[in-house]
């Protein structure tokens, strides 16, 4: 193979092919003015490589079903624009990190949803459909730090860019914790008690130090670092009071 | 547990910031001036105010360095569980040993220069 | 190698903290084995003429900096942990790698 860089009007891209064991397969794909990441995998798929697995749903940043590794950064490849992650003219494309390999480029995302019930991350109803609704102020404290957080589209970007995740895989993580926090300020919520339980036990919000890797890379531009910051006040705070 | 380390580390961290930054500038102020070791023990031999403060010291050092030695390994090396567990609690105890032994030879009035 | 995730200056302020923590919890015993040779003050004088020797005066200034970075690390994690949320992080982050220096930085002045 000739060491020479890709033409001007080709990109040299390479994408993961297998499980956890595999292999990088080169791609040279034509370099368009305005295409995503995701439009160059679809690219690669559609002309040379069609068992190449991947996952996607919206196109348009909403599902979070489409997140990779781009040249060693976890992000949503669907709003990535290739331009802007370029280096050299490569690009090297991996499925997320810190979640098994299924084929390819996706990952089974299955950890990712079980910690997010370990965390208790659903809802717990205080009322019927018989009572009023909720008059919840816009304004108040807690609403305002759930709000901080509940755009979180599950695309597990965060997960990926966690290093304690990496180091110790029962860890929750940054999106689980994040969930957990928007339901502690969230006053029609019925188990708030259970809900810091959940978060402060040896894979909880303690484990976090802080690297704010997932704020840093979040898609969304969410800061689960601050609101596992939240956790952990309200995680010691319910210890000193003997309510864990 | 993890709640209560995380509690115990945060605790000793606070109680440990004052202390550090005073160390700090003892540093400083002993090499500036050049002091010699009988200087120093001069003034620290049967003084209850530093005797506190290097008790106060060690104890929370003593604390906080295990509890974190305990992270990094568990989180960088296979180690851990309880075997791990028991090993800080053991390099806890250690430093606790050897910091009041320490204590002692600075503080205690003893033979005097 | 430092993977491209980690290339920011949280994970890198993390970095310092725990190498300063690491560095100074080995270090800690040695420190009071020392201290305890104070009950025999020669033993101790001897031991600080030796620290008199320039390389280990640069070596105790590198004390000085982990314990002063592992200080100032530190204090910014309890802030970023029990105060409201702060976005300076980036400048908090400058602000006490560059105080630790400057502790260190002092230390060696005083030295000279």
């Amino acid at each position: 193979m000739s060491h020479a860089g890709p033409s001007e009007h080709e990109l040299t891209v390479e994408i993961w092919r297998g499980g956890a064991e595999g292999r990088f397969e080169r791609y040279r794909v034509p370099a368009r003015e305005n295409q995503s990441v995701l439009d160059l995998v679809t690219w690669v798929q559609r002309h040379l490589e069609p068992a190449l697995a991947y996952r996607f749903a919206c196109r348009v940043g909403m599902c979070g079903s489409c997140a990779m590794t781009v040249n060693g950064r976890p992000r949503w490849t669907c709003r990535t624009h290739v331009d802007k992650v370029t280096k050299g003219g490569r690009l090297k494309i991996a499925p997320l990190a810190n979640l098994p390999v299924i084929r390819d480029l996706v990952t089974d995302m299955t950890p990712f949803f079980d910690k997010w019930q370990q965390a208790r991350g659903r809802f717990s109803p205080t009322r019927t459909r018989k009572d009023e609704p909720a008059a919840v102020d816009p304004d108040s404290r807690a609403r305002r730090a759930a709000d901080a957080g509940i755009e979180c589209i599950n695309c597990a970007v965060c997960t990926a860019a966690c290093d304690v995740v990496r180091w110790n895989a029962d860890y929750l993580g940054p999106a689980a914790l994040n969930r957990a926090w928007t339901l502690i300020n969230d006053e029609r919520d019925g188990a708030r008690a259970e809900s810091l339980a959940a978060v402060s036990g040896a894979a909880g919000c303690h484990n976090c130090h802080s690297h704010q890797g997932c704020a840093e890379h979040c898609p969304m531009g969410l800061n689960p670092t601050a609101a596992i910051a939240g956790l952990k006040r309200a995680s010691l705070l319910a210890l000193l009071k003997g309510e864990l | 547990m993890t709640a209560w380390l995380s509690l115990l580390q945060r605790f000793s961290a606070l109680i440990l910031a004052p202390l550090v930054l005073v160390h700090l500038g003892l540093m400083v102020y002993a090499i500036g001036d050049g002091l010699t070791a009988a200087e120093i023990l001069e003034r620290t031999r049967g003084s209850i105010l530093w005797g506190a403060f290097y008790g106060l010291f060690v104890i929370a050092a003593a604390v906080h360095g295990p509890i974190g030695l305990r992270t990094v390994l568990a989180e960088m090396t296979p180690w851990h569980g309880k075997s791990l567990d028991l090993a800080m609690l053991a390099f806890g105890l250690a430093l606790l040993g050897l910091g009041a032994r320490a204590l002692l030879a600075v503080v205690l009035p003893g033979a005097a220069p | 190698m430092i993977r491209a995730h980690r290339n920011h200056p949280g994970y890198w302020a993390f970095a310092l903290h725990r190498l300063s923590g690491v560095l100074l919890a080995l270090f800690l015993p040695a420190h009071f084995l020392v201290l305890g040779l104070a009950v025999e003050e020669a033993a101790l004088d001897s031991f600080l003429s030796w620290s008199d020797a320039p390389l280990a005066k640069l070596a105790e200034g590198g004390l000085v900096v982990l314990l002063a970075v592992h200080l100032t690390g530190g204090m910014r994690l309890l802030a970023l942990e029990f105060l409201p949320w702060s976005d300076h992080q980036k400048s908090l982050i400058a602000l006490a790698t560059g105080l630790a220096l400057a502790a260190g930085g002092l230390f060696l002045l005083s030295a000279g």
